[in-house]
This record gives structure tokens, sequence and C-alpha cells, in this order.
């Protein structure tokens, strides 16, 4: 029984942080909103020299062949800096799907994926929309109880805005054309293991995000006066703070378990990680969204920020595209 | 990482678990608040100590087993989930315990935790007075050394099983001129002493849980003191550390009264889901108790590497109470109108011991500091904002 990450892979938390900290400011974040696509392909090929594209990808596709519980603390890395990038829905998500499809399919695309010249996104039938559907060379998609592999000319896609500038959502329609790569029971495995995937995908980036918040806030209170001192000092302000800091502190370890156990098991039992990733998310019954997770992070550091933290241009408001 | 537990603890596991099935008590003891109740929970402490299961983390040569964390949690795991009583003596064996392993001298060791462990000697916590509660820098009762004695007056208060307790532990102001937290000193005093009076106060269940006590020209041995004279604070902030951190209140216990959530949902499920609010409450405590579980472990392994618990000891405060208050109001609403009654109440069908188990649960936000205390800690200490 050892519950603790190993000095490697804290390290590499370590100099991933210090990576995107440095590289994916929130001015950096807003540039990106003006672009067409809002995607910044510098920033991925940054991110592919780090191996980090790969870092899912078996070895003998040009990966580091690293698995899930490698990645979680990474994702809570991606999280810290609300990433728009797909990295999380690539390595957490796309790289594992397309590893257990295998065959030719991977074998193609998981080298290029690796190089950070490709980029795969999978749309499941919950989907509504499709992130990132637009910069993807490959779609994994399903269509009823069939999953289809597409590339991007054999797709038509259809903008949906959001509200938050960075979130590049799609509904995508299929040509005839494209390839099945999988049915029936195989279909539904792959597919319930792609949820497991992202559910614990968001709940660890949700886990970042939330300790930015913490961090983001202790800093504007600290600085904010009010009655000639800091609005920090005092003390209901102090205990939203307390209550968010304890929800969040206890909402590592259950992710960290689901990380885990994913790694762990080639196939994974259904139900326990996806349990355990929502929970550390605070929901229940379905996937973790956004406006909620972790509970409170959100509402008390926008509460807290007083009325700068309701403009758009907000370093807080630049998370908004995580889901 | 490896979550799989080794086969020694498994095999540790498996000890425990056969020992308790053959040791714990068919019928549950009453409760320990009563002069009954407490002989039978000090009579079961003996049993265990026999077993060699009095305090499994302390070393072979003073009764216990030289556990490690781990082997701590497995225990209460199984521990709780053979619903054997509860431990009488937690303030000795939890909370001064670990703080003589820390600061006590060798002498005092072997002169006080052997017989802590088989409950011969059971220990009360003297730490609140009436003007000091949240604010304990306030304590006023006063130790004089006089020769090789301390000669205490003055009196404390919310003494938990102090009524029937053999010795309580304390903080005394040996320094007349010093202020706050200065000058204090840990003394460990026999209850039997002449010139203490202990006087009982009941709890909100009727029982005197806990007491007040008077010291009136009390003499203690002056190798009675734990630590130096004046360095009481430092020694009393292990103590609390303890309280709030791993020992006194591990997540076994809110596992199994989350089981037992579950199987009162389960018995209530069809007047209970006419509110399906519950039936969430329900799942939210299960996963909560079990996140606090798998942050325990985490904790664990983190100091069994030979980390350190730090402010994290107050988060682990607010988020135990808490869970236990969810979890006892969310069992009185599926209890309903029977919620109310005591176990002997014609109509009490299946109440169990619910009413009494939420009583206390309003206490877990109050003892071991505050909640509101523990907030102001997590703020300033871990999370670095200003005073
Ligand atoms: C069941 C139970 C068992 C106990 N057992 C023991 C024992 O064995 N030994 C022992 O020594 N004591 C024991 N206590 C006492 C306990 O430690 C105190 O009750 C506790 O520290 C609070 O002190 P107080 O009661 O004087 O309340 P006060 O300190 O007067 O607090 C009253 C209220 O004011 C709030 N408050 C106080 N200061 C602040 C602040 N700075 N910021 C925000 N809010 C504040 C508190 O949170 C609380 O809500 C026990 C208490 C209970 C309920």
């Amino acid at each position: 029984m050892d519950f603790t990450f190993t000095e490697d892979q804290l390290l590499f938390q370590e100099s991933v942080r210090d990576f995107l900290v440095n590289e994916v400011t929130p001015e950096r974040i807003r540039a990106s909103w003006e672009t067409d696509g809002g995607r910044d392909p510098a920033l991925w090929r940054q991110l592919a020299e780090l191996g980090l594209t790969g870092i899912t990808v078996p070895e003998a596709h040009g990966g580091l062949g690293m698995s899930a519980l490698d990645f979680v603390l990474l994702a809570q890395e991606c999280g810290y800096v609300a990433l728009p990038e797909p990295l999380v829905h690539s390595a957490l998500v796309a790289v594992p799907m397309l590893s257990a499809i295998g065959g030719e399919l991977a074998a193609q695309w998981l080298p290029k994926i690796a190089a950070g010249e490709a980029k795969v996104v999978v749309g499941l039938a919950q989907n509504l929309v499709v992130e990132d559907a637009h910069i993807a060379d490959l779609l994994i998609l399903q269509q009823g109880e069939t999953l289809v592999a597409a590339t991007a000319d054999q797709v038509v896609l259809e903008h949906n805005e959001s509200i938050d500038p960075s979130r590049k959502l799609f509904t995508v329609a299929v040509r005839p054309v494209a390839t099945t790569v999988a049915t029936g029971a195989e279909a539904a495995t792959l597919i319930a293991d792609a949820l497991n995937h992202g559910a614990l995908g968001c709940a660890a980036q949700a886990l970042g995000l939330a300790q930015r918040m913490i961090d983001l806030t202790v800093k504007y209170t600290s600085e904010r006066q009010q009655f000639g001192k800091p609005i920090g000092s005092f003390q209901a302000v102090k205990h939203h703070m307390a209550n968010v800091a304890v929800r969040l502190e206890y909402a590592k370890a259950p992710t960290h378990r689901a990380a885990y156990a994913i790694a762990a098991a080639s196939q994974p039992r259904l139900s326990r990680p996806r349990r355990i990733a929502r929970q550390a998310g605070g929901v229940r019954g379905r996937e973790p969204r956004r406006e909620e997770l972790p509970p409170g992070a959100r509402r008390d550091g926008l509460h807290l920020g007083g009325g700068p933290a309701y403009l758009h241009e907000k370093g807080l408001g630049a998370g908004e595209h995580l889901g | 990482m490896d979550l799989v537990f080794t086969e020694q603890q498994n095999a540790f596991r498996e000890e425990i678990r056969s020992w308790l099935a053959a040791n714990v008590p068919a019928a549950p003891l009453q409760s320990f608040d009563t002069a009954e109740g407490f002989k039978q929970h000090r009579e079961w402490e003996a049993t265990l100590n026999k077993g060699r299961w009095g305090m499994v983390t302390w070393p072979e040569a003073l009764g216990g087993r030289g556990c490690d964390l781990i082997e701590w949690l497995i225990f209460e795991e199984e521990y709780y989930r053979a619903r054997a009583p509860l431990r009488v003596n937690q303030n000795g064996i939890f909370l001064l315990g670990p703080t003589l392993m820390e600061y006590g001298t060798e002498e005092q060791k072997a002169r006080i935790l052997p017989k802590m462990a088989n409950g011969e000697e059971v220990w009360a916590q003297g730490w609140s007075e009436p003007n000091a509660g949240s604010d304990m820098a306030a304590i006023r009762s006063t130790a004089k050394l006089e020769g090789d004695k301390y000669v205490i007056n003055g009196q404390k208060t919310w003494s938990t099983r102090a009524v029937w307790a053999d010795w309580c532990f304390g903080m005394f102001r040996t320094d007349p001129a010093s202020e706050r937290h200065r000058g204090l000193t840990f003394i460990l005093v026999p209850l039997n002493s002449p010139g203490i009076t202990v006087r009982p106060i009941p709890q909100l269940d009727g029982l005197p849980g806990f007491a007040e006590i008077f010291f009136d020209n009390v003499e203690v041995a002056v190798e009675n003191r734990l630590g130096d004279e004046g360095a009481g604070w430092n020694v009393a902030m292990a103590t609390a550390g303890f309280e709030r951190g791993l020992m006194l209140r591990s997540p076994a216990r809110f596992q199994e009264t989350a089981r037992r959530l579950v199987e009162l949902y389960t018995a209530n499920r069809e007047s209970a889901d006419r509110d399906p609010a519950v039936k969430d409450a329900v799942i939210r405590a299960y996963l909560d108790a079990e996140s606090y579980c798998l942050t325990t472990y985490q904790t664990a392994c983190r100091l069994n590497k030979g980390g350190k618990i730090g402010a994290e000891s107050s988060t682990n405060k607010i988020f135990w109470s808490e869970l236990d208050q969810n979890m006892h109001a969310t069992a009185m609403s599926i209890l309903g109108a029977r919620a109310e009654l005591l176990p002997h109440a014609p109509a009490a069908q299946g109440v169990g011991n619910w009413l009494d188990g939420w009583l206390f649960s309003q206490s877990g936000p109050i003892y071991a500091g505050t909640n509101e205390v523990q907030r102001n800690i997590i703020a300033e200490r871990m999370l670095g904002m200003p005073r």
C-alpha cells in the first residue's frame, strides 16, 4: 500500500506547471479568442516538444507510453492554467481509445499524434456537440451503437457559439465514407472506457482550476483594501476561502484513486473510477460540469473578486472553457 | 503508487478480524457515561490489551505491536466493522499517548503508558476553563512549584470522561507574571488527589459526559510535568494535532456510520423516497466518507515516508465533523416522526441509536477547537491570508 506519487511524477508535474504558468498566460488565452479558430498551433508545437502530445501513446508508436496515473497530475496543471488546447482530451480520451482500437488505424495515427503533427478528438452520443472538431485531423464518433473514424474531409461541421470564447464547439455530420472501427459489445466497452477517462480528465482539471481560483482570490483579497485593511483580513472572507480549501483537499485523493484504477486495469471495472471521479467533482449521477467543479470554488472566487470579477477580461473568466 | 495491501497487511487484517469476532461482546455495552457502563468499558479495554490490541501503534515493549499508520487504519476499519465498543480511554490512548511518545521521559512512558493501555488508568483532558475556551491562551488556573511538588489552584471545565476518570492532563499557568501562551506548563494530575472536586455536567442526552474540575491547593509531584516548565503550549499543540488529525476520528468510524445510513435508507426506502433529496444525501454521505478514507490513506502514506501533518489537520477536523452532522441529519429525516422518540418508546421501532448519534454530532464542530477557529487557521496558515 503506497498512496503517493513517485519523485519522477512529482518532478514532471512541477516542470509542466512551470512551463504552463509561463506560457499559457491569461493574455495569451485572450489573444487566441481573437484568432480564426481560436487555437494556438505554436503552443501545440511546444507541448509536442515536451513530449506531452505523445505522453500516453505507446512507445512502439513513438510516444512515452505513460498511464493515466502519470498524466493525472499534469491534467491538474492543464486545469490550473485553463489550457484551451485539447491536450487532456487527446492524451486521456482519444489516444487510449485509438490504442485500444489498435490495428492499422492506430499504427497510422498514433505516431503523428505523438509528434504533434495530427490531432484526434472523440465525439460520443452523449456529447451534444464535439469540442475542437475544427482542428481535428481524425474524429472518432459514435453513431448509434457503432464507432466510426472520420478524417477531417469526411465530416461537415457547424459551429455552436458558447458564452466561453475558449470553447470551440461543433455539431458534426459524417459523410458515409467514414470507416467503422467497432460495433456492438466492443464499441460499448470502448465508449464506457472513454467516459471513465473523460470523467477523470474533467475532475483532474477541475482540481487545478479550483486551486488557481484559490490562489488568485487569496492574492486579490490580500491586496485589495477596504476600511483601511486588506479585505482578506476579514473573517467572513477568510471563512469562504477556508470552506473551498476543505472541499478541494478532499477531492484530490478520490481523483488520484480513480487515475490509479484506470491505469491499473487495462479493462477497468466500469462503475468505480467513474463514480469516484464524479464524486471528486462534487456531483453525482452524471459527469461533472464546470459550473459545479469543485463545489464553491468558482462561486466564491467570483463573489470575492467583487465587481472586477464580473468583467470579461478578468483572469478568472479565462477559465470559462473547461469542460 | 500501489494500492494493493501487502500479504502482511492482509494477514494483520485477518488476525484482528477473527480476534474481534471471538471477543466483541454480543450485546452492546451501556453508555460509558454511566457508572456501570464506564466499568464495562474499562473491562473491555483490559480485554483488548490482553490480546495486545490496546494501541497497536505503540512499541512492543509498551504493550503495542509497533504498527505503522496503514496498519492502524486497517485495525480501525475492522474495529468499527465489528461494531466493537467505543474507546472509553480515547483521551489517553489517542491524545496523551502520542504526546508522551514525543515529549515524555523514559520513566514517564514506562510508568504511564502500560496502565493507560489496559484501561487501569482512564484519562480526562483539562484544557478549557470558564474564560478560556477557543482562546485557550487565556488559561488562569495556576501551578506553583514548591520543592518537588506543584501546588495547583483553579478550575477546568467541559472535561470529557472526568466523572469517572483516574487522571487528567492539562495546562496550568506556572509563571504568574506571564501572559497568553507563555508561562504555561503541561501537568498530569491524579484525580483522586486531596483538594480536587469533580462536578458532573449533564450533556444533551442527560448523561454526565463531561465535568467541571475544581483544584484547591492540589499537590502534584514534579515528575508529572510533561515537557519543560513554561513549554506547555507547544506540547499541547502536538496533542491538538493528534486530536484534529489522524488519531481521534479515523475514517472507519464515519464509513461505518455511512454503511448504517445506507441500511437505514434501504429499510425505509418507500417513505424515504417521497423526498428525492434524501437519496441524494445518503449517496453524498457515503461518498464523502469514502473521500475521507482515501484522503487519510494518502496522508498516512505521506507520513510513513517521513512527511509532516500541518494545517491540513484543520481541514480534517472540519470535514469529519460536518460529515458526521450531515449523516445524522439525513438519518433523522429518514426516521421522520420516529426521530425524536427514545429507543424504549412503543412506537420507536427501528430507531437504533441514531438519536444519540445525532445529539453527539452536534458537538463535533465545537470540541477539538471549534470549526470557526479551524477556518481561521486554514485561511491564515494554509492559504496565507492576512491576519
Ligand atoms: C462534547 C464536548 C466535549 C469536550 N471535551 C473537552 C475536554 O475533554 N477537555 C477540554 O478541555 N475541553 C473540552 N470541551 C470544550 C471545548 O474545547 C470548547 O467548548 C471549545 O474549545 C469552545 O470553547 P467555548 O465553549 O468556551 O466557546 P467560545 O470560545 O466562547 O466560543 C463560542 C462561539 O464563538 C465562536 N468563536 C470564538 N472565538 C472565535 C474567533 N476567534 N473567531 C470566530 N468565532 C469564534 C466559536 O466558534 C463558538 O461558535 C468539550 C466540548 C464539547 C462540546
